[in-house]
């Protein structure tokens, strides 16, 4: 996020799109509550009703892929009524013209035609989002997980540029993360090209700083992220596969491929603390400890890092994950010697420079948001407040393309995917809490009424639902929460994983796979 | 009796709740929402008020498991650890560092991500590290 949760309640208009935020976020979905009960505005772009429409002002259902065009066609009328904040794109933007030249086409009309919102609707958006003192976006998944998920998000920060609703208090472009610690991951080099803090592998001065800090000779060359890992499972180009507190069997698109890939390997690990559908396929499975069970920090979607805490000592012979990693590193001779979670934090502050004033000590209170550069810096609650971290804000004339697959006669219904309120993700922990788990025991696919009147379906029918892919088998819901021609699913559950269905096509730069669009035929089951 | 409450952060979502896990004698009794947190004021979603639940499950992995005859059995930390190495360092000697590849997690914390990236970067000599952010 630019900007932080409780900065929520300071927006005049909250956007809200593809995200489910009541579900996948409540607390923040709270804040939402109290802006509105405070006289904000509230505008929903979902194609799904979700819960938090319920209380929008306005609620745009946009076909399944077509976020750059709704974006553009918001732009389009914006700039026509001069709603635009020229002061703030002279002074802190630059590129204007291509996306003016670009968004030019994209009348509320046009847009009509390829979104399927009236163009009513697109005006009003415009206007609410645009005369607003201070406005707020919030999105998550829905707009990140397509083959143009890098398009989306590039027309949402060209929208809050345009309207110079970034850096200000109530403003600012807001990710929500999925996961509770995908920012920490990220944050941490968790990734294929960065060390920590976004360091690139490439860039020599970095490169040699973390060589010498590590007494190590360092590759330069960016690795593999996951889709190409599989692939390279399956031409053997890759032979050992290490999983720490993954199930990506069951999250990743296209599951029966990713099992084909993982059986290619020679050598698997897991280390997780269920025996998860990937953890079955491993060779060795390691058992680390809980969040409850250990030391150390998350940092939420605002950019905060918080400390976790030992609240009560392991499970029968499970381990400190961070022993278990020193533990083989000592083993394969590269020497580590780390007395505690503290001491890392120590070495990540030293060689992260928006962690680095970062403490255990100084985290006791409220944490503290990075950047935070040094031990006297209080962190940092609002990005981009003076200059953008590339200097100008740079807009992006996007063109609207669309999905990587299309609905043609043998799949003839659009499938989208999400998160339930009770479960998390492959539900490896939720599926072990009971009390979530009675809440909503199995999982279910979400139909038009009007559709379902066609197949002959009712509520708790068994459904078959077939992609290019896969096919598996769930049960009806019938609801008008969901526009005709599309269906929902969820990925929490073993027996209808959505993601034996779903499109392993990427976003080109991001690798994000699209999750959110794919096409399937749909027959009752016996 | 003993009884103790930890502050700490939820497991779930990236808004990072705060909340005390409630410890009685050795067992995790439940969540009290942290009413000072500036991320959650004292409020908790279902998932945080049953983020004790799963922790001490008995479908929890409580010993190393190595696959011997097709069959995963439990084994020593020690052969564990052995084994896992050996195996690592012999792919890497045969078809060399970037034929190994590791997935980091957005669950654990950022010190076992800072340092499962260090051990692909550093020990095993590849950039081949990343994770499931992007689902
Ligand atoms: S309590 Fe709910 S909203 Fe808060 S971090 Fe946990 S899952 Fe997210």
């Amino acid at each position: 996020m630019t900007n932080s949760i409780g900065d929520i309640e300071e927006a005049d208009c909250i956007f809200i799109t593809g995200s489910n935020t009541t579900s996948s976020h409540p607390i923040i979905a709270d804040r939402v509550y109290r802006a509105k009960e405070n006289g904000a505005r509230v505008i929903v772009a979902d194609p799904r009703r979700i819960h938090i429409a319920r209380l929008a002002d306005v609620h745009v259902q946009q076909k399944l892929g077509t976020d750059v065009a709704l974006l553009n066609g918001i732009m389009h009328v914006i700039l026509e009524q001069g709603w635009q904040d020229q002061e703030f794109i002279d002074q802190r933007c630059e590129g204007f013209e291509s996306l003016r030249d670009t968004v030019k086409q994209y009348s509320p009309s046009v847009v009509e035609g390829i979104t399927g919102v009236p163009a009513g609707d697109i005006e009003r958006v415009a206007e609410l989002y645009a005369r607003a003192n201070a406005a707020s976006i919030l999105y998550c998944m829905g707009i990140t997980q397509h083959t143009t998920g890098v398009d989306n998000v590039k027309s949402l920060a060209n929208l809050a540029m345009l309207t110079g609703n970034i850096g200000r208090p109530g403003t600012g472009l807001n990710p929500l993360r999925g996961q509770n610690n995908v920012q920490g991951a990220c944050d941490m080099g968790g990734l294929p090209n960065v060390f920590s803090g976004y360091q690139q592998v490439s860039n020599p001065e970095a490169n040699s700083k973390f060589a010498s800090a590590w007494q190590a000779e360092l590759s330069d060359k960016p690795g593999l992220p996951i889709p190409d890992m599989l692939a390279g499972l399956e031409d053997k180009s890759v032979q050992g596969l290490y999983v720490l507190g993954e199930n990506p069997v069951m999250s990743d698109p296209d599951s029966d491929h990713v099992s084909h890939a993982l059986q290619q390997a020679r050598f698997v690990v897991v280390q997780d603390i269920f025996l998860t559908e990937t953890a079955q396929m491993a060779h060795v499975v390691l058992p680390g400890v809980s969040f409850a069970e250990k030391d150390g920090t998350f940092t939420n979607t605002e950019r905060r890092v918080m400390r976790v805490r030992k609240a009560v000592e392991p499970v029968g012979d499970s381990r400190q994950d961070w022993e278990i990693i020193q533990d083989l590193s000592n083993r394969l001779g590269y020497s580590m010697s780390y007395s505690s979670p503290e001491e890392i934090m120590q070495e990540i502050a030293q060689l992260t420079p928006s962690y680095g004033g970062i403490t255990y000590q100084r985290l006791e209170g409220d944490g503290l948001q990075w950047p935070c550069p040094d031990t006297g810096h209080p962190g940092t609650k609002i990005l981009h407040q003076e200059r953008f971290a590339r200097g100008l804000g740079l807009f992006h004339g996007v063109e609207h393309q669309a999905p990587a697959e299309s609905v043609d006669q043998e799949y003839p219904y659009w499938l989208t995917t999400g998160r339930i309120y009770t479960h998390y993700h492959t539900g490896t922990m939720t599926h072990n809490s009971p009390t979530l788990e009675r809440e909503a025991p199995e999982g279910w696919m979400e139909i038009h009424p009007d559709d379902a009147r066609k197949l002959g379906l009712r509520t708790g029918d068994r459904v078959r639902v077939a992609s290019r892919r896969g096919s598996v088998e769930a049960a009806a819901y019938v609801t008008e929460d969901i526009s005709p021609g599309t269906v929902f699913m969820t990925f929490h559950y073993v027996e209808s994983n959505a993601n034996v269905l779903t499109n392993p096509a990427t976003d080109p730069i991001a690798r994000i796979p699209e999750y959110k669009v794919c096409a399937v035929s749909l027959e009752k089951a016996a | 009796m003993e009884y103790s409450s930890v502050l700490t952060t939820c497991t779930y979502c990236g808004c990072g709740c705060n909340f005390y896990l409630e410890n009685l004698d050795g067992r995790l009794t439940g969540t009290i929402p942290c009413k000072t947190s500036p991320v959650n004021q004292g409020r908790l979603c279902i998932k945080g008020w049953n983020a004790h639940e799963f922790v001490q499950s008995d479908q929890r992995l409580t010993s190393p498991l190595i696959r011997k005859e097709g069959r995963l059995v439990p084994v020593s930390w020690e052969e564990a650890l052995d084994y896992t190495a050996s195996e690592l360092a012999a792919i890497r000697s045969e078809h060399g560092p970037d034929s190994l590849a590791f997935l980091t997690s957005a669950k654990v914390t950022n010190e076992e991500n800072f340092l499962l990236q260090k051990f692909a970067r550093a020990a095993a000599g590849t950039n081949n590290i990343d994770h499931c952010a992007r689902l």
